[in-house]
């Protein structure tokens, strides 16, 4: 029997590098976007390598794997990468390859974009495909958002760079919370406790810590030990069900999506900022959620349309200021866009610096 | 009498002008059984509106506490080909670049041991190989490991650290990403694989403030490149851009968090006070080819982002404001993160607390003094603005 070997880490990723780039790693000197989704980095040494990327939607085949290695193959030498937002990259070193690979791609019904300002691949989690906790399906919003707002990723045609993120419950495997525009799977209701099985399952002082509101209080029922949940104080988080399975919140009729809006991440121009909430709740209504959709689509659009050239999500509505945004969207305003939570007197307005319609 | 076969909910997913998840199932479930349950099992969600799998169990590989995510289908029954489903994290290479020997061999394993559908790649940055039975755990890691993978972090140990693209292929990177990726991830691999934490802890690398892998959103520890002399600056490309009409007065100077340019259009000159200069990269961005970053570079490490369980969400927040990591090296940095952060976290966190949410709870002030740092201006937007401060009394005593 061979050796069972463990702890050995990732292979060494000068392995996967190609020619050019070990020749020229960290002697880069600039790029330029060539066409959407096509771009060229030039070293000191006068060597170029050109890049194109591809939309993927993360849950591939094997057998699409092995078409992109081929490709890889014909075109690149063999060397491929991915980013992370989950788009596919070429590595190229002969430009003559570009648009026969492109032309293969599109053939096979993939897109080629996501560079500058565009759209990039919407970041997003497993959803009803493989999550315990979902609260809506991930992949197929994702894929229903991107049908109707991919001319923005084959083309760069907005103000700035503009990134969607999903993730099927506020547990955020996808920490969407610094995004353009966040969609996050939402519950309503507090967890159903399954008191026959509670105390065989789960511990019950770990599941009374976890809540964060301090809402599950150790009870016995029917004689058996269990819980209790104070339903006022309860937000649906979640976090009591990570720790004990006797409380599931999956909801068929209450779970759907709430949007937020004006994140980033990169400090460019202005400092990272978390998304703010701009619509509460829109019920899961799959297979395309054509509300989700069209709520997604009048954000982009009345950004796209109002905001100056460079301007994120975040930096646009800060300009214009809130009441502008929900005006402009017409998204209604309600009181659970008021924060509630810790700090959240941080977030009331505490000036009288505001702008006035005069019609209002 | 419906066909049991059909999916006609999901078929839907298969319109469009964007690459269809549905698709790739499909063409997985030609050949593979799991992947068909998969696909049935998920029509039914689509008709009932709910997932149907069932809280995670404990499995994993011989000897490792993580890497493995233990799924079960809640009807089993009806979908017995996904009755387990579990997910095992494959730690990517550093800057995710592959080859197409590499990846095929993988897909051969994974048609042979699992369900041939996987995730390129999962939020933090594995390789996601997705569904396989419990049986199967231990031939898919032996086959891992001969083609020299590992499997990454779960659970409450050193998630899978990742990385931007940096020199391999970026003009921006301020220091070695996948160095440094690779580095600190060999160094970690028990903490990676058996976990022993509060909670989470996660490693992110970014070669410059674009901050292409989100580290100060979503990494414990995050590490973004930037430089502390001036921007290296091309006069005559700047004129290019000018001449190719470019306004730089409107997109960069007016853009410059730092109000630390000014353009002079008659002479087409761009001059930047550097000393004002906040290594924003707005400038650089719009202006490839006249500007970089400066030469002498290193990274800020910032502690404590972290998504909202179960405090509510942070970003990261300045711990050193500058290291030259590629000449100085990774030893210093071992012993802050063992014998301060992970030292005074591990013994004080409690269940599931992050360390920002550690540092929010204790207060900065008391970490930075028990993990032997001294406190810095670099590190807070402002003074505290409130007068309850907790003075030292051994301090007080001493004076008096």
């Amino acid at each position: 029997m061979t050796e069972r070997l463990t702890d050995i880490g990732p292979p060494h990723y000068e392995k996967f590098l190609p020619p050019v780039v070990k020749e020229n790693y960290g002697k880069w000197k600039y790029h330029e976007i060539l066409k959407p989704g096509v771009m060229v980095h030039v070293s000191e040494s006068g060597a170029k390598l050109f890049t194109v990327r591809m939309a993927s939607p993360r849950l591939l085949a094997t057998d699409t794997i092995r078409w992109i290695a081929d490709l890889a193959e014909k075109y690149c030498g063999g060397y491929l990468r991915w980013t992370s937002r989950n788009n596919v990259e070429f590595l190229l070193t002969d430009e003559s390859n570009i648009d026969p690979l492109i032309g293969e791609i599109k053939k096979n019904g993939f897109i080629i974009g996501g560079m500058g300002n565009s759209i990039s691949n919407i970041v997003h989690t497993q959803g009803w495909v493989h999550c315990h906790s979902s609260a809506t399906d991930a992949s197929g919003i994702v894929k229903a958002v991107m049908d109707d707002l991919s001319q923005h990723f084959e083309n760069m045609d907005l103000p700035g760079k503009l990134r969607i993120a999903l993730a099927c419950c506020l547990n955020m495997c996808g920490a969407v919370h610094c995004s353009d525009i966040a969609i996050l799977g939402t519950h309503q209701r507090p967890p159903r406790i399954e008191h026959d099985t509670l105390d065989k399952f789960c511990e019950i002082p770990n599941v009374v810590s976890a809540c964060p509101t301090a809402a599950i209080r150790p009870a016995t029922v029917d004689g058996k030990p269990s819980v209790e949940v104070l339903e006022e104080n309860c937000m649906y988080c979640g976090n009591c069900y990570t720790v004990c399975p006797s409380m599931p919140l999956n909801n068929a009729e209450t779970d759907g999506i709430s949007i937020w809006v004006g994140g980033k991440v990169s400090d460019a121009r202005s400092i990272p900022k978390f998304s703010k909430l701009a619509i509460p709740f829109i019920p899961n209504n799959p297979p395309r959620w054509p509300e989700v959709v069209e709520a997604v689509h009048n954000i982009v659009d009345v950004w796209a349309k109002n905001a100056k050239k460079y301007e994120r999500m975040g930096d646009w509505i800060e300009r214009i200021g809130w009441p502008e945004f929900f005006r402009l969207t017409g998204i209604e305003f309600t009181k659970y866009h008021i924060d509630d939570f810790k700090h959240a007197g941080l977030s009331f307005k505490r000036t009288a610096q505001m702008r006035h319609l005069p019609e209002e | 009498m419906a066909d049991e076969k059909a999916t006609p909910l999901l078929d839907e997913l298969e319109k469009g002008p964007y690459p269809s998840f549905v698709r790739e199932i499909k063409l997985a479930a030609k050949n593979n059984k799991m992947a068909a349950g998969v696909l049935h099992q998920l029509e039914k969600s689509y008709r009932d509106k709910i997932g149907y799998w069932k809280h995670g169990g404990i499995v994993g590989v011989m000897g490792y506490g993580g890497g493995v995510i233990g799924r079960y289908s809640a009807l089993p029954d009806d979908f017995p080909e996904v009755a387990h489903f579990h997910t095992l994290r494959v730690n990517q290479p550093a800057g995710w670049f592959y080859t197409a020997d590499v990846l095929r061999k993988i897909c051969d394993m994974w048609d042979k041991h699992g369900s041939g559908l996987t995730n390129m790649h999962g939020s933090t940055g594995d390789m996601v190989l997705l569904g396989t039975r419990t049986e199967e755990l231990e031939s898919v890691f032996g086959e891992l490991t001969k083609m020299g993978f590992d499997l990454g972090g779960s659970g409450s140990d050193v998630r899978t650290p990742s990385c931007c693209v940096g020199p391999a292929r970026c003009e921006w990177a301020c220091f070695d990403t996948l160095k440094t990726c690779y580095e600190i991830t060999q160094h970690y691999q028990d903490e990676l694989h058996r976990p022993a934490f509060p909670y989470k802890y996660k490693f992110k690398f970014a070669g410059c403030a674009n901050d292409c892998v989100a580290a100060i959103a979503r990494s414990d520890m995050s590490f973004i490149g930037t430089w502390k002399d001036d921007i290296q600056q091309d006069d005559e490309e700047i004129k290019n851009y000018a001449k190719a009409g470019l306004d730089i007065q409107s997109d960069v100077v007016e853009n410059c968090p730092g109000k630390c340019m000014t353009w002079d259009p008659d002479n087409m000159k761009l001059t930047i006070d550097n000393s004002y200069c906040l290594k924003c990269m707005h400038c650089i961005n719009v202006l490839p080819k006249a500007l970089r970053p400066g030469k002498q570079r290193g990274v800020t490490i910032l502690l404590g982002a972290k998504a909202p369980i179960v405090e509510g969400a942070l970003l990261s927040s300045v711990l050193i404001p500058f290291y030259d990591i590629d000449n100085e090296g990774l030893d210093d940095l071992f012993e802050l993160v063992e014998d301060g952060i992970w030292d005074v976290w591990t013994e004080n966190g409690k269940n599931r607390e992050r360390v920002g949410e550690f540092i929010q709870r204790v207060g900065m002030g008391n970490f930075l003094e028990s993990i032997g740092l001294e406190p810095d201006p670099h590190m807070i937007s402002h003074p505290r603005d409130n007068p309850y401060i907790f003075f030292d009394q051994e301090d007080e005593e001493e004076e008096a």
